[in-house]
């Protein structure tokens, strides 16, 4: 079980609503991979519905139940959700990451630096970019501070940095005052989801290759 | 009392979370159209307070209320009372309609029958947060909240700001205002942690 998790602030957002789909995506996916967490979550939205009971009623129209039945009406019993898909082949993706990348048109890794790959995943927030990473076992990521945050969530393998050891379903929540360098731990590559708002700030050699980066 | 809280009324309409929670039964199991217009009834003024308060005009937040309640009647058969009090989850599906109506995004959201998926523990010590019969003390420990605690919630749930954006509002560095809301989850958790035997 993931021993790095979102804080309570992250996932208040994700359950108040008010966290953009990039981010959620980031905090979703960890949820697959962590009970813990999923039991933070519903916490944090009985709060929500305890909001709901207490909030001062405003009424709606005369006629909106009957509209509402009219609606349900009809289409009363639209065809059940398909089953899930009996794929049962072994995915280092859960859900919801999993349908953004088999759902993105055509996504292929391409060459990031000299040893890493990245993919951009699509999604509907245009304030966050989300992408994969895939870092050689054992490579290290140049050393880069934040100019907003970033969440990194590690699918596979292991990275390491100043803030400790990463391992699959683990999140690392970095913002303006971290400057770290994420090195790839031996083993196997390092596969991680990480989300951002703004272009990482490099130091060194790496800030010229920035704009060949692209990150 | 001013009606801006995130506090129940101790008086006024009584709310009956295992009543709530029969009813969506009723609606998922015999289809009952009474049930559904008694939750009708008890819901839709609500949906609608709370889409108006996140910037929804009256004439759409009418038809996401509706849309909302639909729902409720399509996917009764998915509500887990083990999980979420009736309240709680048609407060989730009100929110992820209003993201898509009002921000065009999704609420990315994992599946439970997803094999990749890493199942609950057997006996989850902490899988009943939620539950139905822990709203009422849920309630009472939000109305224990400090006022700032309670501003940091409506600003959350009903002003559609994520924890950043209120750091700013508020003029507070990002990690004073993830400290306060640390705390004040810290004591809701410890509230509903203690045993129901003091009720």
């Amino acid at each position: 079980m993931p021993t790095r998790h979102p804080s309570d602030a992250l996932l208040l957002d994700y359950a108040a609503g008010s966290l953009s789909e990039g981010w959620g995506l980031a905090v979703a996916t960890h949820l697959a991979l962590c009970p813990a967490c999923r039991s933070r979550v519903l916490a944090a939205e009985a709060v929500g519905g305890a909001m709901i009971d207490a909030i001062e009623p405003a009424p709606v129209a005369e006629d909106a139940l009957a509209a509402t039945l009219a609606r349900i009406d009809a289409d009363p019993d639209p065809a059940p959700r398909s089953a899930a898909p009996v794929r049962r082949e072994a995915s280092i993706f859960p859900e919801p990451l999993r349908s953004y990348i088999e759902n993105g048109p055509g996504l292929a890794w391409r060459k990031l630096g000299p040893s890493a790959h990245t993919i951009i995943i699509p999604t509907g927030d245009r304030a966050t970019t989300a992408r994969l990473l895939r870092i050689p076992a054992g490579a290290a990521m140049p050393v880069h501070s934040h100019r907003g945050l970033e969440l990194t969530l590690v699918l596979q393998g292991a990275f390491h940095d100043e803030g400790g050891t990463y391992a699959r379903g683990d999140i690392e929540e970095a913002d303006e005052e971290v400057e770290h360098q994420p090195i790839a731990s031996p083993g196997e590559d390092c596969i991680c989801l990480a989300v951002t708002d703004a272009p990482l700030k490099f130091r060194g050699v790496a800030r010229l290759l920035q704009p060949f980066l692209g990150i | 009392m001013e009606t801006d809280t995130a506090a129940p009324k101790r008086d006024g309409a009584q709310i009956d979370p295992a009543a709530l929670s029969r009813l969506l039964h009723a609606v998922a199991t015999e289809r009952d159209r009474a049930a559904f217009a008694e939750l009708f009834r008890h819901f839709s003024p609500r949906l609608k307070s709370y889409l108006l308060r996140l910037g929804g005009t009256a004439a759409g937040a009418e038809e996401l209320v509706q849309e909302t309640m639909v729902a409720v009647w399509r996917k009764a058969d998915r509500y887990d009372p083990a999980k979420a009090s009736a309240s709680t989850w048609i407060f989730t599906i009100a929110r992820n309609l209003r993201i898509d109506a009002y921000r065009r995004e999704r609420h990315p959201e994992i599946e439970a029958d997803d094999p990749v998926l890493s199942p609950d523990p057997v006996e989850a010590p902490d899988a009943s947060l939620g539950r139905e019969q822990d709203a009422g003390r849920l309630a009472e420990a939000l109305a224990r909240l400090s006022d700032g605690e309670q501003a940091l919630l409506r600003m959350s749930f009903f002003d559609d700001l994520s924890h950043s954006v209120i750091a700013g509002r508020l003029g507070l560095p990002l990690g004073t205002v993830k400290s306060r809301i640390r705390l004040a989850f810290g004591k809701l958790r410890g509230a509903l942690a203690q045993p129901t035997d003091d009720l």
